[in-house]
């Protein structure tokens, strides 16, 4: 193994914008997931399948139009914009954005799938315990619904290490900004540099086995991992 | 707390768009002590009635007064988790991430009542779950399962317990194995239950106060020797109407290995009885185990012979069996005869005749 300095930079890079999503993603999707797991509304199903669109679509077409809200003319960028933080495109941020989108489905499912077999009655125990709300989601929900938080963290972190078309698209290929593995891995090719892409293809082939083997271990106690049927009970 | 102020008013329709044409319509008060059943088919509406006195079904037009507590009215609706109550549901409802002992810790964390340990170890003993203690949920049977969640509900040391069907999910063995617990509850711990079921059996054996739910209407309420007395009761089981009294314990005929109690109107012979000399006994009388004389009887092998008024006659209750109220003291017993003897021997209400007691079941 003999990774450039470049290839080390981009590895910490990745590294460092999965966690990111990850962590973001856990935070915004628990809501999203808990409400979708739980609402009666006519408006879960066009949701559900809003936030199931980047299951099915090209990165690019997500990619182009995230690209063009982030623009100077588009609400996200507006909006950055009046923050003083000017625009997101082929920034680190804009990635995170981006990527938060593109792995989206990937954390919300399995959590609303856990979430909505637990059921309504360990949650009305809890209450006639005298469990409010917010000590009901830590006390129950959580740990009950934790190989669905666990499988959602593993699926967002690897998905979005896995990326390659919306990181062009939005954050083109600046080192140590939004030069990822998958896009270094594409310059070594182009430049005829096939030993460099080797190893890193080679890492990314043992990270992604190591990471769905160890969901399907976890998926074969909780049998959560039925993310790509779309079904709407966990079990 | 004054002595008739704990009552549970209620008083909601629930025409809910789950259920089609289900309606809980209904304004009733509870006695605040005691076992209260409330008795019905499944659809009646009697598990909504105990979720409603919960909250955990949110009526907009209902009312739930707890002793002086108002739980719900129109203008405000208390959440249950602020509403002191137990609940203790269907099938188990243990956390199954928690042992046995951390889901009692559950409830005792969340209790907004002094807890002393004196009362975990008396909770843990009535229910006998000592040996539970440090195992998860998924390694108990049913019954033990039952009985932590009942052990649960107390330790949060709820003004009034709940109980939905609790043994409803248990096989007949271990039903028996856990009423005498239940039975135990209320006097142990002192605190008024309503208790859910369409079992008579349960009711019976638990109840001191029924209410009978029919199609979400309540059809009959009283004391349980007063339902059971009253041949109007719309007691599903009707064909084995029956009644209960309560009696206390008279004296115990070594020689014959009987017990003797009284209730109030008369005396009646038990099969021997050990360990009862300070309870109380109830007893039940099947309808179809009293028959009539006109005459004391003489010469006859049933030791139970009491004396008693004919009150109400239901002349062809069911086919060619008629149902007489008999008065004796301030107690009533049921019988059920044919329709023929009730001709030929000419009753009418007001006569005193004998009532033969063929057989009499200890209910606890």
């Amino acid at each position: 193994m003999n990774l450039s300095d470049s290839d080390i930079q981009t590895i910490f890079l990745t590294l460092k914008l999965a966690s990111t999503v990850t962590l973001l993603l856990l935070f915004f999707a628990t809501p999203l997931a808990w409400w979708l797991a739980r609402t009666k509304s006519w408006l879960k199903v066009p949701i559900s399948t809003i936030v199931a669109l980047p299951l099915v679509l090209p990165p690019t077409v997500l990619g182009f139009y995230v690209l063009i809200a982030m623009g100077p003319n588009g609400f996200i960028g507006g909006f950055t914009q009046t923050l003083g933080l000017g625009t997101l495109a082929f920034t680190f941020w804009g990635l995170v954005v981006a990527s938060m989108l593109y792995s989206l489905p990937f954390v919300v499912q399995p959590i609303q799938n856990a979430i909505e077999s637990i059921g309504e009655r360990p949650l009305e125990v809890a209450a006639t315990l005298g469990a409010g709300p917010v000590d009901r989601f830590f006390t129950v929900v959580l740990p009950l619904a934790k190989p669905g938080f666990l499988t959602g963290a593993v699926l967002g972190f690897a998905h979005t290490v896995g990326e390659f078309g919306i990181v062009l698209m939005i954050g083109g290929n600046i080192p140590g900004e939004t030069r990822v593995v998958s896009v270094q891995i594409y310059d070594h090719v182009e430049a005829l540099d096939y030993a460099q892409a080797h190893q890193l293809s080679a890492m990314m082939i043992l990270f992604s086995f190591v990471i769905l083997f160890a969901l399907y271990g976890l998926g074969r106690k909780s049998s959560l991992l039925n993310i790509f049927t779309l079904k709407g009970r966990g079990q | 707390m004054s002595d008739n102020g704990l009552q549970v008013k209620l008083s909601f329709t629930y025409p809910s768009s789950n259920y089609s044409g289900f309606s809980l319509d209904l304004d009733l008060i509870m006695p605040s002590r005691g076992v209260t059943v409330i008795f019905g088919e499944s659809g009646s509406g009697k598990t909504s009635l105990l979720r409603c006195i919960a909250g955990l079904e949110k009526i907009s037009n209902g009312q739930v007064q707890l002793n002086h507590n108002t739980w719900q009215d129109s203008s405000h609706f208390v959440p249950t988790h602020k509403r002191k109550l137990g609940y203790v549901f269907q099938e188990t409802s243990l956390f199954s991430h928690l042992t046995v002992k951390q889901n009692l810790a559950y409830a005792i964390k969340r209790s907004t009542e002094k807890h002393d340990p004196k009362f975990l170890q008396q909770v843990i003993d009535v229910l006998a779950i000592a040996n539970t203690i440090n195992k998860y949920p998924s390694q108990l049977s049913g019954g033990e399962r039952q009985r932590v969640a009942i052990a649960r509900a107390l330790l949060s040391k709820p003004q009034i317990l709940l109980m939905d069907e609790p043994l409803a999910s248990l096989d007949n063995a271990r039903k028996q194995q856990i009423l005498p617990y239940l039975e135990g509850l209320h006097s142990e711990f002192k605190i008024p239950i309503i208790y859910v079921t369409h079992s008579i059996e349960e009711m019976i054996r638990l109840a001191d106060y029924g209410v009978i739910l029919q199609a979400g209407k309540v059809v009959a309420q009283g004391n349980l020797t007063e339902l059971f007395g009253n041949i109007d009761t719309p007691l599903s089981l009707n064909q084995d109407l029956s009644t209960v009294l309560e009696c206390e314990f008279v004296q115990l005929d070594e020689k014959w290995n009987l017990t003797q109690v009284g209730f109030d109107g008369g005396l009646l012979w038990l099969p021997k009885l050990n360990n009862i000399q300070n309870k109380k006994v109830r007893v039940q009388i099947l309808a179809s185990d009293v028959s009539i004389s006109l005459v004391a009887p003489e010469q006859t092998s049933v030791l139970n012979i009491l004396q008693v008024k004919v009150g109400q006659v239901s002349n062809e209750h069911k086919l060619g069996t008629s149902l007489l109220v008999l008065y004796i003291g301030a107690s009533q017993i049921v019988a059920s005869l044919t329709s023929k003897s009730l001709s030929e021997l000419g009753i009418q209400q007001g006569d005193t005749v004998w009532a033969m007691i063929k057989s009499v079941a200890i209910v606890r």
